[in-house]
């Protein structure tokens, strides 16, 4: 291990009564890919702000590649990229104009700045597009263009402010792979995200944030060790038998079950491998169980927070798409 | 880009002194011509800035100015002569809106941050803003001195003081840029600056000089009148325009109107250049 490329110690931050860091500590290695994940609100916009030094600290350090994020500020912003929330690219500007101008604000030469916009444009698949003004570009080819712009200054470190939150799910994994390139070229990326699937991909490692805190911190196999892994869903056609059929898969794995009587709905944790559910059906059909679905889910943000913290992720993401029952697979567009 | 180097690159060094102004300069200059780019790609947003000065010109020449002028003749000249000073610093203070506008823009869009990350200087993107916006100005306004040339202006006081008088209103112009700036950063949303700027702005262009003579208003408000930097500017415009004095026009002579005008736009710069970059490093 080399030494942390970004570090943070006891990061606090208010705004007027309001917490929204209460003491963040992070440690990132050079060349790897950390993941901050959390529902909205968790302060994970916050922390990418202070550590690009868009916002300062009210205490505690942070510093990147050696920079601190208050006194270097201006240093630290020479080895950085950021990609925010929003597209942050001029609509009126062709995408090549919008490359360009950041080139030529990281103060590299007109020919340094062409080329590089060229190569970053090819690389994104944005060469056909690149002399067309951007409001004609669809959310995913603005997403890209923002990520392209962030590159423009071949950062050390790059940070990416929920990159895919807001596309539709083919957009989204094509995201994912110019992010995924980017790392194998060995820069070091910090990514936010709502999606656990998302830094599942993408993250070697993932710090859960909830309520201006880390609750969680690890290897994606060590969280998924705290969560549980994957989890077998029963659904009866009739509930009373909920008991039964939680008997009858009790020996397939570890855990305790868990019961959603209204909807005669069984969890059970289990590990996921070839031919479980062909198991559990067995073992269901055994004890003369009928059922109305059967199915394997991967654990969702909300089973993490579950899990970690004993509630819920707040309303407003838990309203969208993660509701009890429904499909927990579905991604929001 | 395949073979993109992972070699730390030292960063540069903050500069100090005159090589920090050129940065800031370089910077902005990047920033003035992005802005300028807007108008040359979205040519119908430059028509509509005209419009409304060209129907200001329009409608108190021809509408009003007939009354104005039979309350209170104005010895020896067409009231043309009198509104056009008048429309030209009415055009630049009603133009600086626009910095704070696209100020709320860029904020909503998420390109300040973008800015702000960046190893750029933290005065460059207001500078960037407010200098494009004096070049709009003086579009805008060369384009009213057009349309009052077809409509009987004439500028009578020569060369030199024709461009002192289009010199002064840009430099009062640009002086409320930095106003404008410094609401567009406090305020954050495009509808709340657009409708807080005229709140002040119309009060202070229209109890001046700019369109009737201040004597024409009642005590209370030519109290007002006489001391509003938009009087103070109109009426230096107006004595260059005319290039001679005009007996029972004006409080003052040229100097001191001038003096007060400079003054004015010096001071205004003097507060909120410092404020609006204050307002930039913070905006959220």
């Amino acid at each position: 291990m080399t030494d942390p490329i970004i570090t943070a110690v006891d990061v606090k931050k208010s705004f007027g009564d309001v917490v929204a860091l209460s003491g963040i500590n992070l440690e990132v290695q050079a060349g790897t890919v950390f993941g901050l994940l959390g529902p909205n609100g968790a302060g994970k916009t916050t922390m990418v702000r202070i550590l690009t030094t868009l916002l300062r600290p009210d205490s505690g350090t942070a510093a990147v590649a050696g920079f601190d994020v208050v006194a270097d500020a201006p240093k630290l912003r020479s080895v950085i990229g950021l990609a925010g929330q929003s597209a942050a690219v001029d609509e009126i500007l062709t995408g090549r104009e919008n490359l360009q101008m950041v080139g030529r604000l990281y103060r590299l030469s007109k020919t340094e700045t062409n080329r590089r916009a060229s190569a970053i444009l090819e690389r994104f698949d944005l060469a056909d597009a690149a002399d067309r003004q951007v409001k004609t570009y669809s959310g995913g080819m603005r997403r890209r263009l923002d990520l392209a712009a962030s590159l423009v200054g071949r950062p050390q470190v790059l940070f990416l402010d929920e990159p895919t939150t807001g596309l539709d799910p083919r957009s989204r994994l094509g995201l994912w792979e110019f992010i995924e390139n980017l790392v194998d070229e060995g820069t070091t990326l910090l990514l936010t995200t709502q999606y656990l699937e998302e830094a599942d991909r993408l993250a070697d490692r993932i710090a859960v944030i909830d309520q201006g805190r880390v609750i969680a911190e690890g290897t994606e196999s060590e969280l998924k060790a705290t969560i549980g892994g994957d989890v077998l869903e029963l659904k009866l056609a009739d509930p009373t038998q909920m008991s039964l059929a939680a008997e009858a898969v009790a020996g397939m794995c570890c855990g305790e079950p868990s019961f959603e009587p209204d909807q005669g709905i069984v969890r059970v944790p289990v590990e996921s491998a070839v031919g479980t559910i062909t198991d559990a059906v067995r073992r269901v059909d055994a004890a003369g169980i009928q059922l109305a679905d059967i199915a394997i889910h991967r654990p969702t943000l909300d089973d993490v927070f579950l899990t970690i913290t004993g509630h819920h992720v707040e309303p407003e993401v838990a309203a969208n798409g993660q509701a009890k029952g429904g499909k927990r697979r579905g991604r929001r567009g | 880009m395949a073979t993109r180097t992972q070699t730390a690159q030292t960063p540069p060094s903050t500069p100090t002194g005159l090589a920090a102004i050129k940065w800031t300069i370089t910077d902005a200059l990047v920033l003035t011509k992005r802005n300028l780019l807007k108008y040359v790609r979205v040519p119908t947003l430059l028509i509509f800035s005209t419009i409304q000065p060209i129907m200001f010109v329009l409608l108190f020449n021809f509408v009003f100015g007939g009354a104005i002028t039979s309350g209170i003749p104005i010895p020896g000249f067409e009231y043309i002569t009198f509104l056009m000073p008048g429309i030209f610093v009415q055009t630049a203070v009603f133009g600086s809106t626009n910095t704070g506008i696209g100020l709320a823009e860029d904020l909503g869009k998420g390109l300040i941050d973008r800015f702000r990350s960046l190893p750029m200087s933290r005065s460059a993107v207001l500078a960037g803003r407010t200098g494009s916006d004096s070049i709009r100005n003086f579009f805008v306004i060369l384009l009213m001195i057009g349309v009052g040339y077809l409509i009987g202006f004439r500028f009578m006081g020569g060369f030199a003081k024709t461009v002192t008088a289009i010199l002064l209103v840009l430099l009062f112009g640009y002086a409320f840029t930095w106003i404008s700036a410094t609401i567009g950063l406090a305020l954050k949303d495009v509808e709340s600056v657009q409708a807080a700027s005229f709140v002040w702005l119309f009060p202070l262009v229209f109890a001046s000089s700019a369109f009737v003579p201040t004597a024409s208003m009642p005590d209370w408000l030519a109290t007002f009148a006489n001391i509003n930097p938009v009087t103070v500017t109109v009426n230096a415009v107006r004595l260059l325009v005319i290039g001679q004095d005009v007996p029972g026009l004006f409080d003052k002579s040229l100097q001191t109107y001038m003096l007060q005008s400079v003054a004015w736009s010096l001071a205004l710069l003097a507060i909120f250049i410092p404020l609006a970059i204050n307002r930039y490093r913070r905006a959220v």
